[in-house]
């Protein structure tokens, strides 16, 4: 089904699209029909520059335990380096 | 002997949509004098992609005069499908009486064409098979109403949002056409169990309807080119499409193709 389920989040950095790098200023997150990836619903990621239109856009779409295990990871990599002191500055 | 004249021309065009907008579409007819019976393409939540235009020539191609239109077109001109589609997607989708004035506008536009019957059939595939219900109870401008695996025409009150207001299935009584209903026994949204409830209700309201299951198939059975396509249940489908058509919007321009 169309789930419309979405969660948005504020971000600031960059992503490399289409376009090549440009800034962020938010993601997109949704459970929802994929448009490439094999299955009926994937985890999708746009991380999107909305002011640079539609094709600002970085979009990953990964089966359920993929997109935990990156979430993990994510929040693994973050863990070590606060514990390295390498985050103080952000 | 030559082979029967069987031509059809594929474009895009421009259409007034909704409120009198220029919105992109495409549009697939039979070159023949005709008449020819129009369809309304509605296309599915990924966008007016490859598949919404495939699905568009196939209609032309059997007879019929069938436009598309691009329903993000406002939200993302020129865009890649999946990135307007994206975009639509993360607004809360395409909102319900913007979607009903674009397809009343390409029904319009069919209808003026120099070749039209006169009698225009709406189908949709996904949250396009929604719409496609929707439609049929909001307006006498439409002869026929095919709904391909159409999820939340069953809604309680927590699934709608400002842009869906309401529940399609609580509009029953107004659905003023005939209605093909196309399932997959295995989908999850609409489920067998919301198959029942559409089916109940058109049933009470005394509506011209036929419902239709397929074993083994989930959403989006009709979508060639992912995972869930189902080729015997697709084949099927299309039999009983054409025959709908055919039945309730009079005979195709030409002989269907082989």
């Amino acid at each position: 089904m169309c789930t419309y389920l979405t969660e948005h989040v504020a971000l600031s950095g960059s992503a490399k699209g289409q376009l090549g790098w440009f800034p962020v200023s938010t993601a997109s997150v949704y459970f929802d029909h994929p448009f490439d990836a094999p299955f009926e619903h994937a985890l999708c990621i746009d991380v999107l520059d909305p002011a640079s239109g539609p094709a600002a856009r970085v979009a990953v779409e990964l089966d359920p335990a993929a997109a935990r295990a990156l979430a993990e990871a994510i929040l693994a990599t973050l863990a070590s380096a606060e514990s390295m002191g390498a985050l103080s500055a952000h | 002997m030559t082979p029967s004249y069987d031509a059809v021309l594929s474009e895009s065009v421009t259409l007034a949509g909704h409120g009198g907008d220029p919105i992109e579409g495409y549009l697939a007819r039979p070159l023949a004098p005709g008449p020819a019976p129009g369809v309304v393409v509605i296309h599915h939540m990924p966008g007016y992609d490859f598949d919404a235009k495939q699905i568009t020539r196939t209609f032309a191609v059997q007879g019929y005069s069938a436009l598309c239109p691009n329903l993000y077109w406002r939200d993302a001109p020129g865009a890649s499908p999946d990135d307007a589609a994206a975009k639509v997607r993360a607004e809360g989708g395409e909102p319900d009486d913007r979607c009903i004035g674009d397809v009343l506008g390409a029904a319009r536009y069919l209808r003026g064409l120099a070749n039209a019957g006169g009698k225009v059939g709406v189908i949709g595939f996904c949250s396009g098979g929604r719409q496609a219900y929707l439609i049929g109870c909001s307006t006498d401008e439409v002869d026929a109403v095919v709904s391909c695996y159409g999820g939340r025409v069953v809604a309680g009150p927590e699934d709608l949002t400002p842009r869906r207001p309401v529940a399609p299935l609580e509009l029953t009584a107004q659905l003023h056409c005939p209605l093909l209903g196309l399932f997959g026994a295995e989908d999850a949204n609409p489920s067998p169990e919301h198959r029942a409830r559409i089916e109940e209700e058109l049933r009470r309201h005394g509506k011209d309807f036929e419902l239709h299951s397929f074993d083994g198939a989930g959403h989006s059975f009709l979508q060639h080119d992912r995972p869930a396509y189902r080729p015997e249940a697709a084949a099927r489908a299309y039999e009983l499409i054409f025959d709908f058509f055919g039945r309730h919007l009079g005979p195709p321009a030409f002989a269907p193709a082989g």
